[in-house]
């Protein structure tokens, strides 16, 4: 998905991982977690792409996603799917996990004010509430605006967007009401699934209502060596 | 508001007084909401899109996301929280020895003078219903709420030998009046609003209405006493069955189970199979549970403890005969499976306010079944005859906010996609099956995916217009702009140039 229709939240992660002192790699083999197939019905056809993609990424320390979603997916389903997945689980990192982990002496400077829209499946499988918020609320100068129900579906859900267009386009307006009610700059997520649906709903609707992975908002709040925040 | 009459009692074959004027009503609902899915209409991605244009849904939907807020927000207090495992437990520990526990089930209800049937069908169900009726000459029953009994079509079975059938809960009654079936497990009137129900209730009194909610209560109290009297038969659900003593559980905030259990002479409680428990003690478990997540309550206002029928020679009270089925309708099937935990469901409709798809259409109707929301999406495959909800378990973002809020711990998205994929086994799709083969194989190479990426990069040089011809495409594009593919495999290139720190 990342790499796909979405790849600037992985473009902007790679530079935050550069500015935190790392040599971040992205494998000749990396692709996806398989998750489109496994949540249709399709685990068969699921597999063969995880193991492709866990098989890429031996050999390196820390594995890092910028996809809420996928992280979930692998953390979840992985190792029942693909045996190998588990030392792949125990290497892996959600982003904001790994910029809180390893990043806490970051300068980090937006003048921006954003709403958080919680991604289901890092919120609800991975557990994963408060990690994206501390980074968010390390940023000098960015004010986050909580709205109403941050943790509501925005109605992406994969394969569901396709078979259910108006449901899902439906759920996505009430998310897009309640962010527009904040009246932010941005609504960030750390899913760029939730994020591609929500831009192209507001795109369709006529909404200013610009989207941002929370990645690119790190990125953007990178203060030049040498300048102090 | 004029006083219901008394019709109702005249004559030797006593017949519904609350349903008087039912054939005035104007309320109007889609096909798919009616009180019986007319077969051959239902088509799931058509039905969604209705529902979510359906005028006045938008009110529906905020009641509906007021109330997950209160109830189902997946947060659960300490308290809550040990009694959320203990509850849990009590369910798998029933479902480790289901046959076991219906046995000594049935012996103690037995060993209390019920009369049991234990059968496996829906057909078998009513018909067993429906003897009883005709043994006794019945043909007025007043019935307490019960999805059981919707599932099973119950009432259009008994409507056909000539017998009235009248909810007696409010929600019931009013969603029965209206000729739909319920939307909601616990509150199946939630999707009219009060303007919908004084609309209703004049219709039925052909005459206007006060539109106080007292009024309104007080309007359809008066008419169900009248029939509570008359009816010759009492029909209710079973909430909780305790294999150990035979007593049968039954909790309602208005009291009308305690007049269907306590009026009628011929007493007939109807339930699948997992309303069973092993212990009368796990109810002190069990119904705190419910209450507390279907309704923010310690207790229910009203319990019904059913422990057999009158004693004639004690005196006392409740019915002269009380008869309880008990079906199976397929359930056994999944016994033993991933799918059982589908039978550790108390029905506390939590999984329902939590939903974000049933709260955007409104509440369960859209879901063309008889139990609607995320519980339905896994229960209804699973149940027989129901093969017509196979596709069910497709209707879910699977944004896991059921699990959170179910209090008994069922992974309802694990189960939607373990169905998701039954469903793909089961019903073979030659193009679609295909396309994720293809994809699979390209995937799972770095020549088919570098290949895909150049793809989707050329793709995003292809007018608009020709791009949402393509099947995926034009359904994603019917809704939302596309996104642009002009960076596909950036990231890759981005890390292959080792010195690109720049940006
Ligand atoms: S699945 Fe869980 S939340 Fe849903 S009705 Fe059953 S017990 Fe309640």
């Amino acid at each position: 998905m990342a790499d796909l229709a979405s790849p600037g939240p992985a473009l902007a992660a790679l530079d935050v991982l550069r500015a935190m002192g790392f040599d971040p790699v992205v494998p000749a083999d990396a692709g996806c977690c398989g998750q489109p197939a496994f949540n249709t019905g399709q685990p068969r056809a699921a597999a063969p792409v995880l193991r492709h993609t866990v098989g890429a990424f031996e050999g390196c320390d820390a594995i890092v996603t910028v996809a809420g979603s996928c992280a979930a997916m692998v953390a979840h389903n992985g190792p029942a799917l693909v045996p190998a997945a588990s030392g792949f689980v125990r290497r892996m990192w959600e982003f904001t996990q790994f910029v809180a982990a390893f990043g806490a002496g970051l300068p980090l400077h937006l003048d921006a004010t954003v709403t958080y829209h919680d991604g289901c499946h890092m919120t609800r499988v991975l557990g994963e509430r408060t990690t994206p918020r501390e980074l968010l609320s390390r940023i000098d100068g960015l004010r986050v605006v909580e709205m109403v129900d941050p943790d509501g579906c925005c109605g992406f859900g994969g394969t569901f967007a396709v078979k259910f267009p108006e449901l899902s386009a439906a759920m996505a307006d009430v998310k897009l009401d309640h962010a527009a009610a904040t009246e932010v700059d941005w609504i960030v997520s750390a899913d760029p699934g939730c994020l591609v649906h929500l831009s192209g709903r507001a795109g369709a609707t006529g909404r200013a209502l610009p989207t941002r992975h929370i990645a690119e908002i790190v990125r953007d709040a990178l203060v030049p060596a040498g300048v102090t925040a | 508001m004029t006083a219901p009459s008394e019709q109702g009692r005249a004559g030797s074959r006593p017949s519904s007084t609350a349903l008087i004027g039912t054939e005035r009503v104007s309320l109007s609902h889609p096909e798919w909401a009616g009180a019986e899915i007319p077969p051959g209409t239902r088509r799931l991605p058509l039905i969604s899109a209705d529902a979510v244009r359906r005028p006045g849904v938008g009110h529906t939907r905020e009641r509906l996301e007021a109330l997950g807020r209160e109830r189902a927000s997946g947060v659960w207090t300490p308290e809550a929280a040990a009694r959320r495992e203990r509850g849990a437990e009590i369910r798998r520990e029933t479902l480790k020895d289901m046959s076991g526990h219906l046995d000594r089930l049935c012996a103690s209800l037995e060993a209390n003078g019920a009369i049991v049937h234990r059968v496996s069908t829906p057909e078998q169900a009513r018909e067993a219903v429906g003897q009883v009726a005709r043994d006794h000459g019945v043909s007025l029953v007043a019935k307490s709420k019960s999805m059981a009994t919707e599932e099973i079509h119950l009432t259009p079975y008994l409507n056909g030998l000539g017998i009235d059938v009248v909810e007696t809960d409010l929600g019931e009654y009013i969603v029965q009046a209206a000729g739909q079936r319920p939307s909601h497990i616990v509150g199946p009137a939630l999707h009219l609003s009060k303007d919908d129900v004084t609309h209703l209730f004049a219709d039925l009194n052909g005459a206007p209405v006060s539109d106080r909610p007292d009024d309104l209560a007080a309007f359809a109290r008066a008419r169900l006493r009248a029939d509570f009297k008359a009816a010759q038969m009492g029909i209710c659900g079973v909430n909780f069955a305790a294999a150990d003593t035979g007593t049968l559980v039954v909790v309602t905030n208005e009291g009308n189970a305690d007049m269907v259990t306590s009026q009628p002479d011929v007493l007939v409680a109807v339930m699948p199979i997992e309303k069973v428990v092993p212990r009368l003690s796990d109810v002190g478990v069990l119904v705190p549970l419910l209450s507390d997540t279907a309704n923010k309550q310690f207790v229910t206002t009203y319990q019904t403890w059913l422990s057999g029928p009158r004693d004639p020679d004690a005196g006392g009270d409740g019915p002269r005969e009380l008869h309880v089925v008990i079906f199976d309708n397929g359930r056994s099937d999944v016994l033993g499976t991933p799918l059982e935990e589908v039978l550790c469901c108390i029905r506390c409709g939590n999984c329902q306010f939590a939903c974000p798809v049933f709260r955007t259409m409104g509440g369960g109707h859209g879901y063309a079944s008889i139990y609607g929301g995320p519980i339905g999406a896994v229960l209804s495959p699973v149940i027989g005859g129901h093969s017509a909800d196979a596709d069910l378990p497709f209707m879910s973002s699977l944004c896991g906010a059921c699990a959170d809020a179910c209090p008994v711990k069922i992974p309802i998205p694990d189960l939607l996609v373990d169905l998701r994929n039954r469903y793909v086994e089961e019903h073979p799709r030659p193009v679609e099956d295909a396309g994720w083969r293809a994809w699979s194989l390209a995937w799972s190479t770095r020549v088919g995916y570098a290949a895909s990426m150049i793809g989707a990069r050329a793709a995003s040089v292809v007018p608009g217009g020709i791009l949402r011809r393509l099947p995926l495409v034009s359904t994603w594009a019917s809704v939302r702009s596309l996104p642009s593919f002009t960076g596909a495999g950036a990231v890759r290139r981005a890390a292959r140039k080792k010195d690109g720190h720049d940006r």
